[in-house]
């Protein structure tokens, strides 16, 4: 198996971008990553989308943006896996590389989310669920994860409030990030007063619906110098899945399928918890937040909310987290979530953050979710000397 | 539309039937091919009581679309007295009476419908149970 690197990062302003479709975001976030790399051949693009179909009426995205974006002929197709569409692309394009099956692989996300009306959009994501028996009895994807906010806060005796140091956190290293969609700040008071959308699950709690593209190129490590000063590597990548449905789950805020996918980055970078410098998780809510943190090993089951309370979770704290806004401030087009994070990662370890730069960060963790905690990609990167 | 959809769910939505696992015994719903917790094949229709407690809730102010003239209505993870939980709404009760572990029965309400022309889905929701309390256990042993 070979060595990984990603050689070039690319992404569009996560907005509401009434004036682009959705090939031209994608053709705009591949051609900057493409530029960065300063390659002159693909081999391979895999794009990551979870609502083209119900949303903008167009399928067959591997065909449509490679043609768009001037690859014309090159091996393309779709990935889908709800909202972790995007890390989902990124394993299978670490894949190819890594099994010798291509050398230049573009992985872009993707999603366009502000064309249809608010319901059309909320069952659409909805789909990332049971259909037959969550989103079919009215169930909508935030009521998922109210439902898991509620009985956590019942099990730990966590109030609500206690869940407003993840907002407040994304929303500050927003101001920092040209890309994010809402460079501002919040406060406890705007927290705690935020209009309610499935609760205990209010606005606040909850990352925006948006549009947004973003690139990666991949390539085998050995090489990776020749096309950029500052390659990022893959120390590891991994995928597991967890019951789709809540009801099923044996552990209902366990976040097995998080667990175990973070366990098996871990056992493949031979690192702990402890050497991770940053964490990109899928604060999709700030519930999502507090269970991811637990699940791979960074707080104990129930204490969670205090690497928020405690301000741990801070640039310059003991585990940063959505250092550039995160999905709740950067903004989440799901299937395009999974590779801004793992750009935003890579940043971080160019030192091409700005203001937003983790002092002496070596390596970082990207975690992208698809449903409820049902698939889980989880990837390790670490800036090459 | 969706007819043949409706119709395979009918006897799950209408009498609460899983399964039961001839090998392990665990009893399943929603009902699945493979059991669960042995992996054995799981084939024997079960149907649940319908009785149990909110294990938790919410209630939905931003429906998706299809519920757009329920809002706002609670939905729950309701504990069966027999082990599984179900995703449900909770009917005939306000949000701000709910507590979890409160007693719960399953009643037949109407899911939705899709307009004048479209069929009318028609499942489970629980409900607060009517005069007293049950507790769990009680349809065990």
């Amino acid at each position: 198996m070979r060595d990984v690197s990603i050689i070039g990062i690319g992404q569009t302003p996560v907005g509401e971008h009434w004036e682009r479709s959705l090939k031209e975001l994608a053709g705009d976030a591949i051609q900057a990553a493409i530029k960065d790399a300063q390659i002159e051949r693909v081999d391979v693009l895999y794009v990551g989308n979870m609502c083209s179909g119900t949303l903008n009426g167009q399928e067959h995205l591997g065909a449509l943006i490679s043609d768009w974006v001037g690859l014309r002929g090159v091996e393309a197709v779709k990935i889908e896996a709800a909202c972790g569409s995007g890390a989902a692309a990124l394993r299978l394009g670490y894949v190819a590389v890594a099994g010798e099956l291509a050398d230049f692989v573009v992985v872009a996300g993707v999603e366009k989310m502000t064309d249809r009306p608010g319901e059309q959009v909320t069952a659409a994501l909805a789909m990332a669920s049971d259909g037959d028996f969550e989103a079919q009895n009215g169930l909508s994807f935030v009521a998922l994860n109210a439902l898991l906010m509620r009985r956590y806060m019942h099990e730990y005796g966590v109030p609500h409030r206690d869940f407003a140091p993840f907002a407040i956190n994304a929303h500050k290293n927003a101001i920092g990030n040209p890309c994010a969609l809402f460079p501002h700040a919040v406060t406890a008071e705007d927290f705690c007063a935020a209009k309610m959308i499935a609760d205990p699950v209010n606005l606040l709690d909850s990352s925006p619906v948006c549009d947004g593209a973003a690139a990666v190129v991949l390539c085998p490590t050995e090489i990776a110098r020749q096309f950029n000063a500052r390659p990022v590597r893959i120390r590891a990548s991994s995928a597991a899945t967890d019951t789709i449905a809540l009801h099923d789950r044996r552990d209902l805020l366990g976040l097995e399928g998080a667990s175990l996918s973070a366990s098996k980055a871990y056992g493949q970078a031979k690192v702990t918890p402890k050497d991770i410098d940053l964490f990109e998780l899928h604060d999709a809510f700030t519930i999502m937040s507090v269970l991811s943190l637990e699940a791979c090993g960074f707080a104990e089951r129930g204490r969670g909310v205090r690497l928020g309370t405690q301000g741990d979770i801070a640039i310059g704290g003991q585990i940063p987290i959505t250092t550039m806004g995160g999905l709740k401030a950067r903004g989440h087009p799901v299937g395009a979530t999974g590779i801004y994070q793992v750009i935003e990662v890579a940043l971080q370890l160019r030192e091409q953050a700005g203001a937003n730069q983790v002092r002496n960060a070596r390596l970082g963790m990207a975690q992208n979710i698809g449903g409820s905690g049902a698939t889980v990609v989880t990837t390790i990167l670490e800036a090459v000397e | 539309m969706e007819i043949a959809r409706h119709w395979r769910l009918q006897r799950h939505r209408y009498a609460l039937v899983g399964e039961v696992c001839n090998h392990c015994g665990v009893k399943i719903f929603p009902a699945r091919d493979v059991c669960p917790e042995c992996n054995a094949p799981a084939k024997t229709p079960y149907t649940f009581s319908g009785k149990g407690e909110v294990y938790s809730y919410s209630t939905v102010h931003h429906p998706p679309e299809g519920f757009e003239h329920f809002a706002p209505y609670v939905v729950a993870l309701v504990r069966l007295v027999e082990g599984p939980l179900v995703a449900a709404q909770l009917t005939d009760v306000e949000g701000e009476k709910i507590e979890i572990g409160m007693p719960v029965e399953m009643v037949t309400r109407k899911l939705r419908d899709d307009g004048s022309k479209g069929t009318i889905v028609y499942g489970y929701k629980f409900r607060p149970v009517i005069g007293g309390r049950t507790s769990l256990g009680a349809g065990e042993g």
